[in-house]
Formats: structure tokens, C-alpha cells, sequence
């Protein structure tokens, strides 16, 4: 019977320390498992993901996003309707509702990286700060997976040691 | 009574089949070569761009081997990447098959993209994927052959665009007729065994 305390406290520990590897907090907003794509050589362009759920009563917005890689940081949405792919900045942010979670990733929003100062490579885990209208700013590291991958697990693979 | 009802019975289902072995006559014989037609088969056709080597190409160089060819352009962050990252994986999974195919990726950014960006684009990705590129008439051609999509779209501050284009990889047979799409978010064990019917039957 004294196992099971034992076992719940390591599970929690366990738990808790994947929320610190990939999780960031501000206010009442929690961002989940920033990452970004490598970018093909010549590249000028990337990507970058994440999530963001609002734990909070009232909604907020990312506003913008910066980041020293790149020269200019757009908030974009792409859909594919009717087999066209459609990409479009959100010059006015995007909301995020009390009580929900925004996915950006690929096929819907991402962060767009332009005028990049170089390559985003796996193992340089990019840094970007993230604004938003309520809850400020944060600086977030988005780990770096392989060109064209559709999550950031791959990041993780390449990295090793974890 | 009887009998009339018969011979009337007899008589539509003779008008019926009349009907159709004369439309089938007809559309048989609108058939060049006694080829299928469908009503999407004219997607296709000659063109003339530049490889990645700077080497010009055009449909004949396609011919011989099925094609998956698809349209994009290296600025784009999202659909691009993600489509030919999924191909690299196909293309590994067909193993020695695929080399019984041509992969293509043509861009339709006629201003950026050119032999030497697609040269260094296309590294990140499997190495049997070749890139075309060409001028505004060229893609403009192209892209009419093959009922390909693509607008450009400037972006906020006026000094650059982005292109929303058609996002499905066009499989072509080994005769340059359109054998079908690989869809958008497609599962990729359809788009596995489209792959695996189009060079089986090449």
C-alpha cells in the first residue's frame, strides 16, 4: 500500500518536469511546446509553432512576435480551401477565448520568420518573444525539428540525450 | 392485354439498350486511340522550364516514367515543406520504386526562384526530387497545362508577396496523362498505395 504514494509523487515529478522542458507561463496564459522547422539551404522563410491556452475569465491576443533570427516576424494563417493553399498575415493578432487552446501549426497559424539572418538548424533552438495584448510579453525557445516536419517530436529525436 | 403489355415492356427495354449502345459508340469513338477520356484528363501537356541544373526541360523528359509533380515556391514556410517532406518519406518507403518515377517540384515564383534557390532548396529533401523553375511565360504555360492555381498576394508593408497556389501533388503516367492527385493532408497510406498502383501499372 505504501508503494502507491510513492509511485503517484513520481508520476507527478515526471509530469511536472515535461511541463518545465517545453512549457512557458505568463499571466494566465500557458504556452505549449514551441518549436520551428529547419529551413531548406537558401531559405529565407521558416516557420514556427506553439500553443497557447488561456487559463484565464477574459480573452487576450497575440499581438506580435520578434525574434534576433529574423529581420521581421508575421503572424500568419494558412488554409487550404478548395485544394488552394491560402497563407495570410493577421495584422490584427490572433484571440485567444478564456478557457481555450490556440494550435498554431502547420495547416493553420504559424509564426512566419522573414528576411531570416541565417538557417534555422536543428540543435540551435530558436528564440522568439511573444506578445500579447493583456498578459505582456515572453521570451520563448522553439526546439528545431527537420524541414517540412509536422511536429516538433523529430526536434527532439535529432537533439538526443534527453 | 397482356400480350400489349409485353410487347411494350419489350419494346423500352430495346429503346433503352439502342440508347446506350449508340452513346457508347459515341463516346468511344470521341476516345482518340481508343483511350479512356475523363473530364479532368486534358490536365497536362508540353512545356519548357529549367532544372535545377540549369538544363531546360520540357514533357519529353518526363515521359517514360510516371511523374508526381507539385507546385510551390521556396519562400513558402508551410504547405511546401510539409508536401516535400511527405514525399521524401514516400519516396523512401517505395524504396528502389521510386526510382521508377519522376519527382518534380516546379515553382511558380518566377521572380525568386530559379535554378541555383531550388538547387539549395531542395537539399533539405529526398535527392531524387528535381526542381523546375522558369520565366513568368513559362510557369504561365505550365501552370495552364496543368490547371494549376497560383495568384501572388503582397504582402502588408507593399515590397513582397506571398503566393496562394494549388496545393494537391498532380500524378501524371508514363505517357504524360493525368493519372490523379495526392491530396492535401491526404492519409499517407492512400497516398502510398496511389503511389504503388501508378508505378506498378507504368
Amino acid at each position: 500500500m505504501r508503494i502507491l504514494p510513492t509511485f503517484l509523487a513520481a508520476a507527478l515529478f515526471i509530469g511536472a518536469g515535461t511541463a518545465l522542458a517545453d512549457d512557458y507561463a505568463v499571466g494566465q496564459l500557458e504556452i505549449g511546446q514551441p518549436w520551428a522547422r529547419a529551413t531548406p539551404p537558401g531559405a529565407s522563410t521558416g516557420g514556427g509553432f506553439l500553443t497557447v491556452t488561456n487559463e484565464g475569465e477574459t480573452a487576450d491576443r497575440l499581438v506580435s512576435a520578434a525574434s534576433p533570427i529574423a529581420g521581421r516576424v508575421e503572424i500568419h494563417e494558412m488554409r487550404v480551401t478548395d485544394d488552394v493553399m491560402k497563407m495570410r498575415p493577421i495584422a490584427d493578432g490572433v484571440a485567444i477565448p478564456a478557457g481555450e487552446t490556440v494550435e498554431f501549426k502547420p495547416g493553420a497559424f504559424h509564426i512566419m520568420f522573414l528576411e531570416l539572418k541565417g538557417p534555422i538548424e536543428q540543435g540551435e533552438p530558436v528564440p522568439v518573444t511573444l506578445t500579447f495584448e493583456k498578459a505582456g510579453s515572453i521570451e520563448v525557445e522553439m526546439v528545431v525539428a527537420p524541414p517540412g516536419a509536422p511536429g516538433p517530436e523529430h526536434g527532439h529525436e535529432h537533439e538526443g540525450g534527453h | 392485354m397482356h400480350r400489349r403489355m409485353i410487347a411494350v415492356l419489350v419494346g423500352a427495354v430495346f429503346a433503352v439498350a439502342a440508347t446506350l449502345a449508340v452513346f457508347t459508340m459515341l463516346v468511344v469513338s470521341n476516345a482518340p486511340n481508343g483511350v479512356q477520356q475523363t473530364g479532368v484528363a486534358d490536365i497536362g501537356g508540353p512545356f519548357t522550364l529549367t532544372d535545377e541544373t540549369g538544363a531546360r526541360v520540357t514533357e519529353a523528359d518526363l515521359h517514360g516514367k510516371p511523374s508526381a509533380i507539385f507546385f510551390g515556391f521556396t519562400f513558402c514556410p508551410d504547405v511546401c515543406p510539409t508536401t516535400l517532406f511527405e514525399l521524401s518519406g514516400l519516396i523512401d518507403r517505395l524504396g528502389p520504386e521510386a526510382d521508377k518515377m519522376n519527382w518534380v517540384f516546379v515553382s511558380v515564383d518566377w521572380e525568386r526562384d530559379g535554378p541555383q534557390e531550388l538547387q539549395d532548396y531542395l537539399q533539405a529533401f529526398d535527392d531524387r526530387i528535381r526542381g523546375f523553375s522558369g520565366t513568368k511565360e513559362e510557369i504561365e504555360a505550365v501552370t495552364e497545362a496543368y490547371k494549376v492555381f497560383y495568384e501572388r498576394v503582397p504582402t502588408e508593408d507593399g515590397g513582397d508577396y506571398t503566393i496562394n497556389h494549388t496545393a494537391s501533388v498532380y500524378l501524371m503516367d508514363a505517357e504524360g496523362g493525368f493519372a490523379g492527385t495526392l491530396g492535401y493532408g491526404e492519409d499517407p497510406d492512400t497516398m502510398f498505395a496511389k503511389l504503388k498502383r501508378l508505378v506498378a501499372d507504368a
